[in-house]
C-alpha cells in the first residue's frame, strides 16, 4: 500500500513548495550595497554640465537616489509619485543614465522636476558602481551616506506607504540637525 | 455590444460545464442512460458557447474596440491585421480563453470520434473533461476576464508586445496549448478507467491516439518556440533552459514516456499501474507548466504579467485534479494485476529503461526549475539555475536512452536472447561506419561527448531504418515492403529518424558554431568561421508600427558571393522597446547569422556574427517526429478495432 501513498507525499511537497513560492518575489534581488557607504562619485549635473557634485556633498541628510532615463517608460509611470513626494519635502537626488541631455531636460520640463539635483552618468561607470540592472531603481541613503534600502522598478504608493516611508521617517528623526 | 454577447456566452458555458461535469457522472454511477445522454450535447454546447466568446474577442480586436480593456492593452490601430488576431492570445486573459476553447475543442473531438466507446466510459471521459473546463472557466471569469470594459474608452491601444509580433509566435501558443490541453484527455481516460475499475488494454488502445495527437502538437509547439527564440532574440541560441521552456519540455518528456508505456499496456497488458500514473503525471506537469508561466514564482524572459492570486487558483486546480487522479489510483491500483510476464531482455524491459530515463530526465528538469524557489523559500539565497546544470544532468540521460532505443526497436516482446545482438550485427556495423565517416568528415572540433553522440544518433537512425528495409528485402519490392509495414510502425520509424536528425543537429551545432562580436566601420569587413561579412551600408527604415535601423551586409565565402543580410534594430513606437531582427542566411548545412549591435561612433557599429552548422537539423528532426506521430494516429488499426467492438 505504501507505494501508492508515495505519489501523494510527492504532490504534497510540491504544492507546499509552490504555495510558498507564491509569497516570494523573485524580482526582489537584495543589493549587496545595503549597509555599505555609497560608491564614491563626482558627477556633472544635468542643469549645468560644468558643475560637479560628489558623494560627500550629499551627506548631512537622508535622500532617495533615483536612477532614471528619458527612454524608460516605467520611469514615466513613477514620475507623478516622485513629484508628489517632492512636494511633501522628500529629498530626492536623480541619476540620469545612458541618455541624451536634451531628452532628459525635456522630460523634466514637461512632467515637472522632483529632484533636488540630477546627476548625469553618460559613460555608465557610476551606474556599474551602483549595480543598476534596470531603470528605475531607487536607493534610500542615510545622512552619513550609507545605503539603507534598494527598490527595483517603479515605486507604487503601496511600496512608499508600507516600506519606504517608514524607513525614511526613521532616518529623518535620527539625522543630525543642521 | 458584441463583447457582452461573448461574455454572456462564456458565462453560459460555465453554467453548462457545471451540468456536464456532474449529472452525467451521476448517471454513469447509477447506470441511468437518460442522465448519461446529457454528456454529449452538453460538451458540444460548451464548445459552441466558448467559440462565440472567442469570436467576440477576435471581433473586438479586428474593430480596434479600445473600450475593451484587454484590447486597449494589447493592440493598436497601427498593428498589422494578422497580428491583431494573434494579439487575442498575446497576453494572459486572451490566451487563457484560447486555452479553454482548445480544451472544449478536444472534448468536442472526443464526443465525435468515440462513437464506439462504451457509453459509460465515454460519459465519464466527457464529464471529467468538463471538470477541467469548469475549473479553467471559473479561473477565467473570476480572475482573468478578457471581456472587461474600459470606460471611458481609450483613444489608442498600448500595442502588442513587440517580441510577439512575429509569424512563429502567431502559431506557437495555439500549438503548445493543443499539446498541453490534449494531455487532459489522457488524464480523463486514465481517471475514467480508474473510476470504472476497467484498466485493461482496451483502455490503452482508446487513449493512445489522443495522447499521440497531444504529443505531436506539443512537439511542434516547443520546436516553434525554439526556432522563434533563435531568430528573434538575436543571440543565436536555440534553447536556453529558461523556466518557461522547461515548463513545456517537462510534459513533453513525461508524455513521450507515456506514449511508449501505453504501447506496452495495449500490446502486452502489462505496466498498467505505471501507465495510469504516467497519464496523471503528464497532465500534472502541463498544469504545473501553466502555473509556472502565469503565477510569477519564477523570473523568465517571457512569463506573463504576474499575479499571486492567479497562481493560487492554478495551484488549487492542479492540486484537485492531481489528487483526484492519485486518490483513485491509490484506491484501485492494488487490485489491478498486470498479466503479461516478460524476461529481463525483451521489448518490455527496454521500454521500461526508456520510461525510467525519460521520467528521470523530467524530474531533473523539474528539480533545476524549482530549485531557485526552494532556496529562496529557505532564505538560503537568490540563485538562478542555468544551462551548466541542465547540460551536465540532462545530456548523460539522453545518451543511454538513444542506446536503448536501437535495441528496443529490434527486440521481441516477452523474451529475447543473444539473437538480438546477431540481428543487429549488420545494423551496428553500418551505424559505426556512418558515424565514423560523419565524425571525420563533418565534425571539426570533436570531443568524446560529441563523437559518442554522433555514433548514437546513427545507431538510432540505422536501427529505425532497418525495420522498413527488412520488409522491402523480404517482399522483394520497395512498394510491397513499405505497404506491408503497418502505419503505426512507419510512424515509429519516422519519429525515431527525426530524433536522430535533431541529435545530429545539436551535436554539430554545439561543437562547430563560430561566433564573434566585432566593431566594423562602414565599408570594412570581418571574417568569422570562413565567412567574410562586409558592412556596406546603414539606413533608417519605417515599418507599419516601428522605426528601424537596418544594416546591409554582404556575405562572401572566399571569392564567392553568398548572400545579402539585413539585420535590424527596431524601436516599436508605442511601447518604445528596442528589438533586434537578426539577418540570417538559412541553409541545410549551415546558417549564417548576424545581429546588429550598437553604434560606437565614427561610422562604426558593433555586430555579432555567427556561423552555425546543421542548426536547421534541430527543427527538421522535430518535423519528422511530428509526422511520425501523425502516421501512428492515422493507423486504421484504431478504427478497425473500434468497429469490431461496435459490431
Amino acid at each position: 500500500m505504501k507505494r501508492f501513498i508515495l505519489p501523494f507525499v510527492f504532490l504534497a511537497g510540491l504544492v507546499t513548495l509552490l504555495a510558498a513560492g507564491l509569497g516570494l518575489n523573485p524580482r526582489e534581488v537584495p543589493s549587496p550595497l545595503i549597509g555599505k557607504p555609497v560608491p564614491e562619485f563626482t558627477l556633472p549635473t544635468l542643469a549645468d554640465p560644468e558643475f560637479r557634485v560628489s558623494d560627500r556633498d550629499l551627506k548631512g541628510q537622508p535622500y532617495l537616489f533615483n536612477v532614471w532615463a528619458s527612454w524608460c517608460p516605467t520611469c514615466y509611470q513613477e514620475h507623478p509619485l516622485l513629484m508628489q513626494l517632492a512636494e511633501r519635502g522628500v529629498n530626492i537626488v536623480g541619476l540620469n543614465i545612458e541618455d541624451e541631455r536634451a531628452d532628459a531636460i525635456a522630460v523634466l520640463e514637461k512632467g515637472g522636476d522632483p529632484y533636488r539635483v540630477v546627476l548625469v552618468d553618460y559613460d555608465g561607470r557610476s551606474r556599474i558602481d551602483w549595480g543598476v540592472i534596470a531603470t528605475p531603481e531607487t536607493f534610500l541613503v542615510d545622512a552619513n551616506g550609507v545605503i539603507q534600502y534598494k527598490h527595483t522598478g517603479a515605486i507604487t504608493w503601496q511600496d512608499w506607504a508600507e516600506v519606504i516611508a517608514p524607513k525614511y521617517q526613521q532616518l529623518l528623526t535620527g539625522a543630525p540637525r543642521g | 455590444m458584441f463583447i457582452e454577447v461573448g461574455h454572456f456566452a462564456v458565462v453560459l458555458a460555465f453554467a453548462l460545464s457545471i451540468v456536464a461535469s456532474t449529472i452525467p457522472l451521476w448517471g454513469a454511477h447509477k447506470a441511468d442512460a437518460r442522465l448519461m445522454a446529457l454528456a454529449v450535447p452538453a460538451v458540444r454546447g460548451q464548445f459552441v458557447l466558448i467559440a462565440v466568446g472567442f469570436a467576440a474577442l477576435v471581433a473586438a480586436f479586428i474593430d480596434n474596440d479600445f473600450s475593451v480593456l484587454y484590447v486597449a492593452e494589447n493592440s493598436n490601430t497601427a498593428l498589422p491585421f494578422a497580428y491583431r488576431i494573434a494579439a487575442v492570445w498575446g497576453a494572459h486573459e486572451g490566451s487563457l480563453l484560447l486555452w479553454v476553447l482548445i480544451l472544449a475543442g478536444w472534448a468536442l473531438a472526443v464526443s465525435i470520434f468515440s462513437q464506439s466507446l462504451p457509453v459509460v466510459m465515454k460519459t465519464r471521459v466527457l464529464a471529467l473533461l468538463s471538470w477541467v473546463t469548469l475549473g479553467f472557466l471559473s479561473f477565467l471569469l473570476f480572475t482573468s476576464n478578457p471581456f472587461e470594459r474600459l470606460i471611458p474608452a481609450a483613444l489608442e491601444g498600448r500595442d502588442l508586445n513587440p517580441l510577439l509580433q512575429d509569424p512563429a509566435l502567431v502559431i506557437h501558443p495555439p500549438m503548445l496549448y493543443m499539446g498541453y490541453v490534449g494531455f487532459s484527455v489522457a488524464w480523463a481516460f486514465a481517471v475514467a478507467a480508474l473510476l470504472g475499475g476497467t484498466l485493461d488494454s482496451t483502455w490503452a488502445r482508446w487513449s493512445r491516439p489522443w495522447t499521440t495527437v497531444a504529443w505531436l502538437f506539443l512537439t511542434i509547439g516547443i520546436s516553434l518556440g525554439s526556432w522563434w527564440a533563435y531568430y528573434e532574440l538575436g543571440w543565436g541560441g536555440w534553447w536556453f533552459w529558461d523556466p518557461v521552456e522547461n515548463a513545456s519540455f517537462m510534459p513533453w518528456l513525461m508524455g513521450t514516456a507515456l506514449i511508449h508505456s501505453l504501447a506496452v499496456t495495449e500490446k502486452r497488458a502489462t505496466f498498467k499501474n505505471w501507465t495510469v500514473l504516467l497519464a496523471i503525471f503528464t497532465f500534472s506537469l502541463s498544469l504545473l507548466g501553466t502555473f509556472l508561466v502565469r503565477s510569477g514564482v519564477l523570473v523568465s524572459v517571457h512569463a506573463f504579467a504576474t499575479d499571486p492570486e492567479r497562481g493560487a487558483w492554478i495551484l488549487a486546480m492542479m492540486t484537485i485534479f492531481v489528487s483526484v487522479g492519485l486518490f483513485l489510483y491509490a484506491w484501485r491500483a492494488p487490485y489491478i494485476t498486470s498479466v503479461g510476464k516478460f524476461n529481463w531482455l525483451s521489448r518490455e524491459s527496454l521500454l521500461l529503461v526508456n520510461n525510467v530515463l525519460l521520467v528521470v530526465a523530467a524530474i531533473t528538469v523539474l528539480t533545476g526549475t524549482l530549485y531557485p524557489i526552494a532556496l529562496d523559500w529557505l532564505k538560503v539565497g537568490k540563485i538562478s539555475v542555468g544551462p551548466p546544470y541542465f547540460n551536465a544532468t540532462f545530456v548523460p540521460l539522453m545518451l543511454p536512452l538513444m542506446l536503448a532505443m536501437g535495441f528496443g526497436v529490434a527486440s521481441r516482446w516477452k523474451r529475447d536472447s543473444r539473437q538480438l545482438l546477431n540481428r543487429l550485427a549488420v545494423a551496428s556495423a553500418v551505424a559505426a561506419a556512418l558515424g565514423l565517416l560523419f565524425n571525420l568528415v563533418v565534425v571539426e572540433n570533436n570531443s568524446v561527448l560529441i563523437a559518442v553522440s554522433v555514433f548514437l544518433a546513427f545507431w538510432v537512425l540505422v536501427t529505425a531504418a532497418r525495420e522498413p528495409i527488412q520488409r522491402i528485402r523480404s517482399k522483394g519490392s520497395v512498394a510491397a515492403g513499405i505497404k506491408s509495414l503497418p502505419l503505426h510502425l512507419h510512424g515509429m520509424v519516422v519519429a525515431h529518424i527525426g530524433l536522430a536528425i535533431t541529435a545530429l543537429g545539436i551535436a554539430v551545432t554545439s561543437a562547430d558554431s563560430a561566433m564573434a562580436d566585432e566593431v566594423i566601420k562602414r565599408g570594412n569587413s570581418a571574417t568569422v568561421g570562413g565567412y567574410e561579412f562586409q558592412f556596406m551600408n546603414i539606413e533608417e527604415v519605417a515599418g507599419p508600427n516601428y522605426d528601424a535601423t537596418r544594416a546591409s551586409i554582404k556575405v562572401n565565402q572566399g571569392r564567392e558571393h553568398v548572400a545579402w543580410l539585413y539585420p535590424e534594430k527596431r524601436i516599436y513606437r508605442v511601447q518604445t522597446s528596442p528589438m533586434t531582427e537578426a539577418g540570417i542566411d538559412a541553409g541545410f548545412t549551415r546558417d549564417v547569422y548576424i545581429s546588429l549591435g550598437e553604434p560606437v561612433g565614427n561610422d562604426s557599429w558593433s555586430f555579432r556574427m555567427q556561423v552555425k552548422p546543421l542548426v536547421r537539423w534541430i527543427w527538421l528532426g522535430t518535423i519528422f517526429m511530428a509526422i511520425g506521430g501523425l502516421l501512428a494516429v492515422c493507423d486504421p488499426r484504431y478504427r478497425r478495432q473500434a468497429k469490431r467492438k461496435a459490431a
